[in-house]
């Protein structure tokens, strides 16, 4: 799961951590008001979206206003976000649909000697979370890693001692800090590994973590995700979700108990499991055509769990024909033709349908599937329904 | 021989009281009576609280200590919900189990960290999390995968996928090659094992004559066992990646299924695999003739 920068770094506030002073605006009013309030001869007006590379994304509504501003009067604050809420912010990471800017999180200018980045992750070959800062602020870490290798730093940390004041030293001196930036450094890093940790973040990253001409270390940009799974013990994190910067069939999938990622292709696929459906869209991809989604329908697969599936699918106007694969395991396959059969009278097909089924009991599903009397095409193998299911597109 | 499972291996299950925990005890303790009538293979299996009872026929325990004494148990199923897996690998551990098998699927990675931690020091061999478990054909199953898509013969199997490993069980028994030992370790970011412990296990096998690995995109796993079959494995190595076409930072239903920062993508575990000799298929339809052409 994902939050806003404003929601990061309210959450940073709380633990102790520093952030240049902000104020949430969701109109110009509350814009124009907030750089009042802020009291700085410059603030800066930052859009709100789950998305990075904001500062260089332009509106489509108007292509000359940037999705990060800098903005010197009340005036000067209004008539930006007049132009930013409600508009449509296109970023490297949006696509090209981009997404709609509800919220602005208007910031205190500040006086800025350096910008550096940090970031927290899990490095899954250590088996544990790692802290990984660089002098080169601002820039994509992956192409700093790419380029310029040698100016990684990495600590890595045990999730129950924390990171150790030594460890922050040792990322400070190798950033040449000064003397006072290296004791912050020392409060500051053990502090946001504590709370990468606490908060069970999938990741935490700060682009750029700035040094300000008198040596305070703050957040100028704040962006974290946490870890799906561990969100029934935070409650109140789970609530900072924001449903509308989701893809809203992936958010009724998953309501569904479906996985369901949705691709840019036209064959919709219904699958059970991950590594299958996976394998399923390469598949189709290797006879030449283009995966319309990611759809794991799970173990049981149900009359219902199916319905939800092949509705999901079939919204999807890209869509012109769906292959379904099961590998009918302890999930017998004359079951899951039940459920298919059911499914497809309830939802209504128009366009063609391939079936692959293996597994237990798989003669007797074929056979039930080709007495149906529906208009089903029932495959041998994994290669024959690739074919037939790119075959069904050419008619 | 045959790795992790053995005539010796005696299972009980943490959750045994569970909807999933009895419906895949009784699955096993079928598979293993078929093969080893009369053994007990399959012993009981664990619910706190639920001590000095029986469902099914299965002895319940209140700790997995107890169910080893009084059972001679070494191996734990485990299908607990995912707040208290990580509680329950660590009993299981302490209790002096050799192999514990965690099939559930959702644990925090940050429990996971945890467990790893605290495991640092154990003889104990954890598969999994959210994994379909290990299989040696013939012998017992300690998973939720169906049995009789297992042939016994000499391919060992590891996959980090459930469905795709009955896949290639599947298409290997159609080529007419069995399995010594089928593994899933598992699509979460942490597993307690992966690929290169089991490539120790497979090559020092006697009865393991190549080794299927099947992997998908996310972390940087499938580039290491290459690194380890350039320097350790003797035997043939055939394989499949899955997720050549998912699209970068979305997770595909694995945790740790995912492609980030440019890195995991399907392409680079591919050619670091076949770089070292092994037989990648393209297609999920070429696993078992991939295997078969490594044999040759």
């Amino acid at each position: 799961m994902k939050i806003h920068e404003y929601q990061a770094k309210a959450l940073f506030r709380q633990s102790d951590i520093a952030v240049p002073r902000g104020i949430v605006a969701k109109t110009a009013d509350e814009a124009a008001a907030a750089f009042g309030e802020l009291g700085s001869d410059l603030a800066v007006m930052k859009s709100q979206i789950h998305a990075g590379g904001r500062g260089k994304g332009r509106f489509q509504e108007y292509p000359d206003q940037a999705g990060v501003v800098l903005v010197r009067s009340s005036e000067e604050a209004r008539e930006n976000a007049v132009r930013m809420l409600g508009s449509t912010l296109v970023t490297l990471q949006t696509g090209k649909d981009g997404k709609q800017v509800n919220t602005l999180f208007v910031e205190q200018g500040l006086k800025i000697a350096r910008e550096l980045y940090l970031g927290i992750v899990v490095d899954r070959a250590v088996g544990g979370p790692v802290v990984i800062m660089s002098s080169e602020g601002g820039m994509e870490i992956e192409k700093v890693a790419e380029e310029s290798p040698e100016k990684i730093l990495s600590e890595t940390f045990d999730a129950s001692q924390g990171l150790f004041p030594y460890q922050a030293r040792k990322l400070a001196y190798a950033l040449d800090f000064s003397s006072k930036a290296v004791r912050n450094a020392e409060k500051l890093l053990p502090q946001l590994c504590r709370f990468f940790v606490d908060n069970d973040c999938s990741m935490v990253e700060i682009n750029p973590l700035v040094l300000t001409e008198d040596d305070q270390l703050l957040a100028l940009d704040a962006k974290m995700s946490f870890d799906d799974n561990a969100m029934f013990r935070h409650k109140a994190l789970a609530e900072l979700r924001d449903l509308s910067e989701e893809d809203p069939a992936e958010v009724e999938a998953g309501e569904a108990g479906l996985s369901y990622v949705n691709l840019d292709g036209s064959i919709g696929c219904l699958v059970n499991g991950a590594g299958l459906a996976m394998s399923t869209m390469d598949l189709i991809k290797l006879h030449g055509a283009e995966p319309a989604n990611f759809l794991d329908v799970g173990g049981g697969a149900n009359v219902d769990q199916v319905t939800e599936a092949f509705r999901i699918i079939l919204r999807d106007d890209a869509v012109k024909a769906v292959l379904v694969n099961i590998f009918g395991g302890i999930m017998r396959c004359d079951v899951v033709v039940e459920a298919l059969l059911e499914a497809y009278e309830n939802v209504g097909f128009s366009v063609p349908l391939i079936v692959r089924l293996e597994g237990t009991n798989v003669e007797k599903a074929r056979q039930m599937l080709n007495d149906s009397g529906r208009d089903i095409i029932s495959a041998e193998d994994l290669t024959d329904a690739a074919q037939k299911v790119v075959a069904s597109l050419s008619v | 021989m045959s790795i992790l499972v053995t005539k010796s291996t005696r299972i009980i299950c943490q959750g045994i009281t569970g909807k999933s925990g009895l419906f895949h005890s009784q699955k096993c303790r079928e598979y293993a009576e078929e093969y080893q009538p009369g053994t007990g293979v399959f012993a009981g299996g664990v619910t706190p609280g639920k001590g000095d009872s029986e469902v099914d026929g299965f002895p319940v325990f209140n700790s997995v200590a107890e169910a080893r004494i009084k059972t001679g148990a070494n191996t734990s199923m485990i299908l607990v919900p995912p707040p208290f897996c990580a509680d329950a690998i660590l009993e299981a551990a302490d209790a002096g189990m050799q192999l514990i098998v965690a099939i559930t699927e959702g644990i925090p990675v940050m429990d996971m960290i945890r467990v790893r931690s605290a495991m640092k020091n154990s003889t104990a061999r954890l598969i999994g999390p959210n994994c379909p478990g290990v299989i040696t054909p013939g012998v017992a199953k300690i998973g939720i995968m169906p049995g009789y898509i297992h042939t016994p013969g000499r391919i060992g199997i590891i996959s980090k996928s459930g469905t795709l490993t009955y896949e290639a069980a599947w298409q290997l028994g159609r080529v007419g090659m069995g399995q010594s030992t089928a593994v899933g370790i598992g699509g979460d970011p942490i597993a307690g094992t992966n690929f290169i412990d089991l490539l120790a296990l497979f090559q020092s096998d006697p009865d393991t004559d190549g080794i299927m690995l099947i992997g998908e995109i996310g972390g940087s796993a499938e580039q290491e066992a290459a690194e380890y079959i350039q320097s350790h494995v003797t035997k043939p190595v055939a394989g499949f990646i899955a997720g050549q076409t998912a699209p970068p930072g979305k997770r595909m239903g694995h945790a740790g299924a995912i492609i980030s920062g440019g890195g995991g993508t399907a392409a680079e575990k591919i050619a670091a695999l076949r770089s070292v000799g092994a037989v990648i298929a393209d297609s999920p339809a070429g696993m078992g003739d991939a295997m078969k052409q490594a044999m040759q």
